[in-house]
């Protein structure tokens, strides 16, 4: 094995474009469990924002119009999900399941005759003397728009959910949704459109593959990114900073066993392939399980409605 | 203004009617999506739903295929509906059924190439026990850790496919197979393999397990005290806890079953219709299944009609892209719809709806 082979630098740069899809994907959901919902449908929703936009880029010739298709796309298909679980007081788990089901099947019958074309390219942003840095340059700076936008967007939220009016009511909703309801809060509006966020960063986060990361389209493309998405708000606690860390620390794991691999380490590559998975497993032990003779970590920061439907009965 | 009103109890008449009405609004929801492909929705539909079982020229290759597919979404489904009552979420059947393959056929291999009676039974023991065991890790660590089963069960099926790909490529690769990927075919050694009991039925001893084990889970619903445990544990968390159910035992009873039918599932299927570990063996009857078991009301003999029901889609589905160029994932779609519906029309079932003015509250 050459581990010269891997250079650090590249590593953290190739980190940062590894992580941000599953950063949209869980920032998303982040806004949609804060709402008191638990949509399970990222992955479906992923996959269909990878394939909305691909193709819409494909056919456009531009991939600013495909990740604005992609949004729109997640948030539509979102827009089922909301529906059922919201004026059809559907169950939460199975609805966001059949999501995800569909979403796999939508996509791969959108995406026939685009398999095996290249999309679009996407250029890095320049930003000047900054990408120069030794280092930090490369690894910083040296990114296309989408990684850029994705730490904005993880700090925007942080901000409307902790400072504005409507954050705190976003959260009001997820905490309590009968009290929410008496202080006259429209707890269904306010879901939905928590909802269809969600979908939207899912969406992003999608197209962020098939348009810059792989980029290309196969079916089932995203592979579970939805999933560890869906982990990471859990690692989180439902933190939008440390969303962040989380979808960093996977995206680290993900280019690291990348890199092993092509480095020709003695493990066979079946098994470096799966430690991602193994990792987000490990890690949701660790957040969940309860310390001496308290809650666990995750339980007492989740939303207290989360997953709970809501029926004004006046 | 459209108002919903909660019934009391849950209706029984719209208990047995939603699930048909959820088939109809598929049809005709799959028969615009056909249109929308360029397919006549009519002939579409006629060639998924009636042509496998009725019209001369098919019937009488997929009339044994619908026994062949919906023994392991029956299998499957059965056990993944205890949990689902119990509000135990088990979506990671798919990897279950992988490593019961897995470890079922390992053991017939093994044996290669000796001769006896007992192998076959050996088998069906390690494949339940090998999807037991992998359902195993996401009850234990709910037990233990209060880790949330739907995540792990789920993350578990990529990890089950990696294996599955390490073990068709590797450990379990066919010797004399000149470096091709996949295991020795089971059909060429007859201790091992699964065969139809009837020939050109599809009856093999998968069916016969689907079929006890609907029953099992019938006895147990009905006259058993586990299964009142379970359905009290999902109708009413607190009144379970005060009536004495423990839900650790009731977590890892619910995980295991259905770990032990999905193993079951994948070791029938890789020792008689597939016949050999290969890297595209799964092929989502794990995930069918929850829509089968939502689509039979999570009540066992509603599993074993949804099952040759959507059996009959993968059939019809698998006609229509040969005879009508319909894309195989069109179906795929068309049974996440199905789920969708269901879910939809549900709400007829735990509510009234009541039209009229809405009163100021």
């Amino acid at each position: 094995m050459d581990l010269s082979a891997i250079s650090p630098t590249l590593l953290l740069a190739s980190l940062m474009v590894a992580a941000t899809p599953i950063l949209l994907a869980a920032l998303g959901e982040l806004v949609v469990e804060k709402s008191g919902v638990l949509n399970l449908g990222v992955e479906g929703m992923m996959i269909t924002g990878a394939i909305c936009g691909f193709a819409i880029a494909v056919e456009t010739g531009s991939p600013v119009v495909g990740f604005i298709a992609a949004a729109v796309g997640g948030a539509l298909l979102s827009l089922i999900f909301g529906i059922l679980t919201q004026f059809l007081l559907s169950n939460q788990v199975a609805t966001g399941l059949a999501l995800t089901l569909f979403g796999l099947g939508l996509s791969s019958l959108l995406g026939q005759s685009y398999v095996g074309i290249r999309p679009p390219a996407v250029g890095k942003l320049d930003l000047g003397p900054l990408a120069d840095i030794p280092f930090i340059g490369p690894v910083l700076f040296n990114h296309d728009l989408m990684v850029y936008l994705s730490l904005a967007l993880c700090v925007g939220t942080w901000a409307v959910l902790k400072y504005t009016r409507a954050g705190l009511i976003l959260r009001a909703v997820g905490e309590n949704h009968d009290a929410a309801h008496a202080l006259g809060y429209k707890v269904v509006k306010v879901r939905l459109l928590a909802i269809m966020f969600g979908g939207a960063c899912a969406g992003l986060g999608g197209a962020y593959l098939s348009l810059i990361r792989v980029p290309q389209w196969t079916e089932g493309m995203t592979a579970g990114a939805g999933w560890i998405a869906l982990a990471i708000v859990v690692f989180a606690s439902w933190r939008p900073l440390r969303v962040l860390l989380g979808a960093y620390l996977f995206g680290g794991v993900t280019v690291l066993q990348l890199n092993l691999q092509a480095a020709g380490m003695a493990i066979p590559v079946e098994y470096l392939s799966m430690s991602p998975y193994l990792i987000t497993i490990v890690v949701l032990v660790i957040m969940s399980a309860p310390r001496k003779g308290g809650k666990a970590r995750a339980s007492l920061a989740a939303p207290a409605c989360l997953g709970r439907a809501f029926h004004a009965s006046h | 203004m459209i108002a919903l009103e909660k019934r009391p109890q849950p209706s029984q008449l719209w208990t047995a009617v939603t699930p048909l009405l959820a088939v109809l609004a598929t049809m005709v929801a799959g028969g615009i999506m056909f249109a929308f492909l360029g397919k006549d929705p009519l002939i579409a539909i006629r060639t998924i739903f009636w042509d496998p079982l009725f019209n001369e020229q098919f019937a009488n290759y997929s009339r044994p295929q619908l026994l062949v597919k919906a023994a392991p979404l029956i299998l499957i489904a059965t056990g993944l509906a205890m949990g689902f009552r119990a509000g135990v979420w088990n979506i990671g059947a798919e990897g279950q059924y992988i490593i019961g393959a897995i470890c079922g056929a390992a053991v017939g291999l093994a044996f290669y190439p000796t001769e006896s009676v007992l192998i076959f039974p050996l088998m069906v023991v390690a494949g339940a026990l090998g999807g037991f065991l992998w359902a195993m890790i996401p009850g234990v660590l709910k037990v233990k850790f209060h880790t949330n089963e739907i995540l792990v069960s789920l993350l578990l099926v990529y990890v089950a496919e990696f294996i599955l790909a390490s073990m068709a490529l590797g450990a379990l690769r066919n010797p004399e197979g000149s470096g091709f990927p996949g295991s020795r075919n089971l059909k060429e050694y007859p201790p091992a393999y699964n065969a139809e009991l009837l020939p050109g039925t599809g009856l093999h001893w998968g069916v016969v397990a689907a079929l006890v084990a609907v029953i099992f889970a019938y006895v147990l619903f009905s006259k058993h005290m586990m299964g009142f445990h379970i359905r009290l544990a999902g109708q009413a968390p607190k009144a379970a806890r005060f009536g004495g159910v423990q839900p650790a035992r009731l977590i890892l009873f619910c995980l295991g079953t259905a770990g032990a039918l999905a193993g079951l599932a994948g070791l029938f299927e890789v020792s008689g219709p597939a016949g050999q570990i290969s890297i595209d063996f799964n092929v989502g009857y794990g995930f069918t299944a929850i829509i089968v078991a939502f689509l039979g009301r999570l009540n066992p003999i509603g599993i074993l009609l949804a099952g040759l029901l959507m059996a009959l889609t993968y059939i019809g589905g698998e006609l229509a892209s040969f005879m009508l160029g319909v894309p195989a994932a069109a179906i795929q779609a068309f049974q996440g719809m199905l789920l969708f519906f269901l879910l939809a029309v549900d709400v007829l079932t735990n509510y009234r709806i009541r039209f009229g003015k809405r009163e100021v509250a």
